[in-house]
C-alpha cells in the first residue's frame, strides 16, 4: 500500500504539489494531469528519489525518505527515455547488472536473465548490443531489469509516450498482467480502460481521483 | 561482452601467458632499459621485442599499423635529440621509446581486456584497505562503454541539430548543446542507477 | 531571494545521492571518449582538422569540479590502458602513456582536479575571467607532469621543455574555447553543481 499524507512539495519559490492525500491499495493505478502538473515529482516519491518538502510518503508503512534503500529494494522504476535507463552494453548483462548485490553465481545471474528476457520477447538478445535494440525493445528491456528485482510495486513514468501505438498497448498490457502493483504515469488515456483507479492532478492537487471512464471525463472537461 | 578493443586474437605463448604476469614482465622491462644506458644493450632488447611481434603472429597488417605511427614519432624525436643534444643520446632515446612502446603495444595486442580487468581487481585487492573498491572496475567498464554508446547517439543528433540551423563550422554552437543534453543525460542516468539499488553499493 | 541557501535547485531535486555522482563521473568519462571518436572539427576554413579530445579534461574539471572532474578522466585513462581505442585516432593500451605524449595524459587527471578547484571557488557560477585563469592553470599542470615525464626519456629537462613547445599555441587556443563554452554551459545549466557543496540531508 501507497499513503501520501498532506504531500507537498516547492522547487525553490515554486510550488508544484499541494495538500496531496492518497492512499493507493489497488492493483493498478494511474497519474494523469496536464504538463507540469506534478506527476513525475508524486511519482518519484515513491521510491524516494525526491523527498517532499511537506508532509509524508508510506510505502507499506516504510518512509523513502527515511530508508530509500529498504524502499527501493520494493519499489521498481521504469522511466520514459529508455535510452538513459540502459546502463550496461548488452542486453543481458544490463539485466544481470541489477542482481549484482544478491549473491548469486556469475552462471545463475545470466541464467536469470536470459529467462526474464525470454518471457519478455527478448530471448536471444543477450549479447545483442543494447543501443542498437528498437525503442520498443529498449523500453521492454528497461522492464526486464526492473522485473528480475522482484519488486512488489512497479512505478512507471510515461514508459509509453516514445513508443509506437502498437508498441504502446502491448507495454501497457504487460503491466496489466504482472502481479505487482503498478502505478502509470501518462498522457495515452485511452490505454486506461482496465485500469482500477486514476488519479487526475492539476496544478499540484488532485482534481479527481475515481474510476478510469469518469475521472478521465473530468479530466478532459477540464482540459477543454 | 566487453568488446576486444585492440586485441587480437590468438593461441600464442604471449597470448597464453596470464595478464598479471605479463604486465610484471612489462613494469620489469621499463626499470631495465632505463638503467641501461649501453646503445648496444637497447639496441639488442629492441630486437628481442620485435621478435615478439612474429611470435605472437601478429598480422603484418597491424605491424605495418604500428611502424607507421613509430616511424614519424621516432624521427622527430631523433631529429630534435640529435640538433640539440648529439648523435648518441639521440640514438639512446629512440631505442628506450622502440621498447617501451612495442612492449606495451605487444601486450596490449596480445592481451584481453576481460582478462586484465579480472587481474586489476584482483592485484589491487589489498587496496581495499583504504576504501578502494577494485572489484568495482569491471561494472565501471561496462558503465562507461554503455555512455560512450549514448552520448555518440547524442553527439550526432546534435550535429544534425546544428546542421538544420546551418552553424557548422562553429564549434560552440556545437559544444555548448552537447555538452547541456550530456549532463541531461548523466541526470537521468543517475536516477536509473539509483532506481536499481546503486546507491547503497 | 531571501533564503537564497534553501532555494538551489540542486537541493530540493538531486539530494546527492551517490548513483548521481557516480552517473556524472561514468558519463564524462564517456564524454571525452566521444570526443575522440567524434572526427576533428574544421574551424574557420582550417585545412587540417582540431583534435577536440584534449579540452575533455579542461571541460571535466570546468564543469563538474575537482572531485568528479579527476575522478571522470581517471575512468577515461583506465579505459584507454586497458587496451580500449578511446583515445582520438583509435589509439590505446599501456604503449600511449609510454610514448612522448604519455606524461601529458596522466597530467590530465592533475589538470581536471586543478580546473576543478578553482572554479568551484567561484559562487554562484563561475564567469568567464575564473574559467579563463582556472584553465590556463590546468594546462600549466599538464605541461608540469607531461615535461619531467618526457624527460625521463630524453634525459635532459631543458631539450624535453623546448620540444613540448610545439603544442603551446594549440592549447592556448583551446583554453579559451574551453572557457567561453564551459561558461555558456554553466550560465543555461545553473544546476550545474561546479560549487554547491551541497546541504546534507535534513
Ligand atoms: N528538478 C526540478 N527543478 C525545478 N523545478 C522542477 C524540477 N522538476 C520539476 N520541476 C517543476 O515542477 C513542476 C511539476 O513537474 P513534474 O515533472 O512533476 O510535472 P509532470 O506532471 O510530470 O509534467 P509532464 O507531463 O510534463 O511530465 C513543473 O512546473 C516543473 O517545471
Ligand atoms: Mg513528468
Amino acid at each position: 500500500m501507497i499513503e501520501f499524507e498532506g504531500i507537498g512539495h516547492r522547487y525553490g519559490e515554486h510550488a508544484v504539489l499541494d495538500d496531496v492525500t492518497l492512499r493507493l491499495t489497488e492493483q493498478r493505478v494511474a497519474f494523469v494531469g496536464a504538463n507540469g502538473s506534478g506527476k513525475s515529482t508524486l511519482a518519484r516519491m515513491i521510491n524516494g528519489l525526491v523527498h517532499p518538502t511537506g508532509g509524508r510518503v508510506l510505502v507499506d508503512g516504510v518512509d523513502p525518505a527515511r530508508q530509500g534503500r529498504a524502499v527501493r529494494n520494493r519499489v521498481g522504476f521504469v522511466f520514459t527515455n529508455p535510452d538513459s535507463q540502459i546502463v550496461m552494453p548488452t542486453a543481458g548483462e544490463d539485466v544481470a547488472f541489477s542482481l549484482r548485490k544478491k549473491g548469486l553465481s556469475r552462471a545463475e545471474r545470466e541464467r536469470r536473465a536470459s529467462g526474464m528476457l525470454a518471457r519478455y520477447g527478448l530471448a536471444g538478445y543477450e549479447e545483442h548490443p543494447a543501443h542498437q535494440l528498437s525503442g520498443g525493445q529498449k523500453q521492454l528491456l528497461a522492464l526486464c531489469s526492473m522485473l528480475v528485482l522482484e519488486p512488489d510495486v512497479l512505478v512507471c513514468d510515461e514508459p509509453t509516450t516514445l513508443l509506437d501505438l502498437r508498441n504502446k498497448r502491448r507495454f501497457v498490457e504487460l503491466l496489466e498482467q504482472l502481479p505487482q502493483q503498478i502505478v502509470l504515469v501518462t498522457h495515452d488515456l485511452d490505454l486506461l480502460g482496465n485500469f482500477d483507479r486514476v488519479v487526475v492532478l492539476d496544478e499540484g492537487r488532485v482534481a479527481a481521483d475515481d474510476l478510469p471512464e469518469p475521472a478521465l471525463e473530468h479530466y478532459r472537461k477540464l482540459i477543454s | 561482452m566487453t568488446p576486444l578493443g585492440l586485441y587480437q586474437p590468438g593461441t600464442s605463448v604471449l597470448h597464453r601467458a596470464a595478464a598479471g604476469h605479463k604486465f610484471l614482465a612489462l613494469l620489469a622491462l621499463a626499470v631495465l632499459i632505463f638503467v641501461v644506458h649501453s646503445p648496444v644493450w637497447l639496441g639488442v632488447t629492441a630486437l628481442a621485442v620485435t621478435l615478439g611481434y612474429p611470435v605472437a603472429r601478429v598480422s603484418p597488417r597491424r605491424c605495418l599499423q604500428l611502424v607507421r605511427l613509430l616511424v614519424p614519432v621516432l624521427g622527430l624525436v631523433f631529429a630534435a635529440q640529435w640538433w640539440l643534444v648529439g648523435f648518441d643520446s639521440a640514438a639512446v632515446v629512440c631505442l628506450r621509446l622502440l621498447v617501451t612502446l612495442g612492449a606495451a603495444n605487444l601486450f596490449t595486442l596480445t592481451t584481453r581486456v576481460d582478462d586484465l580487468v579480472t587481474a586489476v581487481e584482483r592485484g589491487l585487492r589489498p587496496t581495499r584497505r583504504f576504501g578502494v573498491r577494485p572489484e568495482r572496475l569491471g561494472l565501471l567498464v561496462g558503465l562507461t562503454l554503455q555512455a560512450v554508446a549514448a552520448l555518440s547517439m547524442i553527439a550526432g543528433q546534435t550535429r544534425e541539430a546544428q546542421r538544420a540551423r546551418s552553424a557548422e563550422r562553429s564549434l560552440p554552437a556545437f559544444a555548448v548543446p552537447f555538452l547541456i543534453r550530456t549532463l541531461r543525460h548523466a541526470d537521468e542516468l543517475g536516477e536509473a542507477l539509483a532506481a536499481r539499488g546503486v546507491d547503497d553499493d | 531571494m531571501s533564503e537564497a541557501r534553501n532555494t538551489s535547485i540542486s537541493q530540493s531535486s538531486g539530494r546527492a545521492l551517490p548513483a548521481a555522482d557516480l552517473a556524472r563521473t561514468v558519463v564524462f568519462a564517456a564524454f571525452i571518449a566521444v570526443l575522440g571518436l567524434f572526427p576533428g572539427f574544421y574551424l574557420g576554413g582550417a585545412a587540417v582538422p582540431i583534435v577536440l579530445q584534449n579540452t575533455g579534461p579542461l571541460l571535466a574539471g570546468s564543469i563538474l569540479g575537482a572531485r568528479r572532474g579527476g575522478a571522470a578522466v581517471l575512468l577515461f585513462l583506465a579505459l584507454v590502458a586497458l587496451g580500449l581505442p578511446l583515445l582520438s585516432g583509435g589509439r590505446g593500451g599501456l604503449a600511449v602513456f609510454a610514448g612522448p605524449s604519455g606524461g601529458f595524459l596522466i597530467g590530465y587527471v592533475f589538470s581536471a582536479v586543478v580546473v576543478g578547484l578553482i572554479v568551484q571557488r567561484a559562487t554562484p557560477r563561475p564567469g568567464l575571467l575564473v574559467l579563463l585563469l582556472a584553465n590556463v592553470a590546468g594546462v600549466a599542470v599538464d605541461y608540469l607532469v607531461g615535461i619531467p615525464y618526457w624527460a625521463a626519456f630524453t634525459g635532459d629537462l631543458r631539450v624535453a621543455a623546448i620540444q613540448s613547445l610545439v603544442f603551446v599555441p594549440g592549447d592556448a587556443a583551446k583554453l579559451v574555447l574551453v572557457s567561453l563554452v564551459a561558461a555558456a554551459v554553466h550560465r543555461a545549466v545553473p544546476t550545474v553543481p561546479a560549487a554547491s557543496p551541497r546541504t546534507a540531508e535534513d
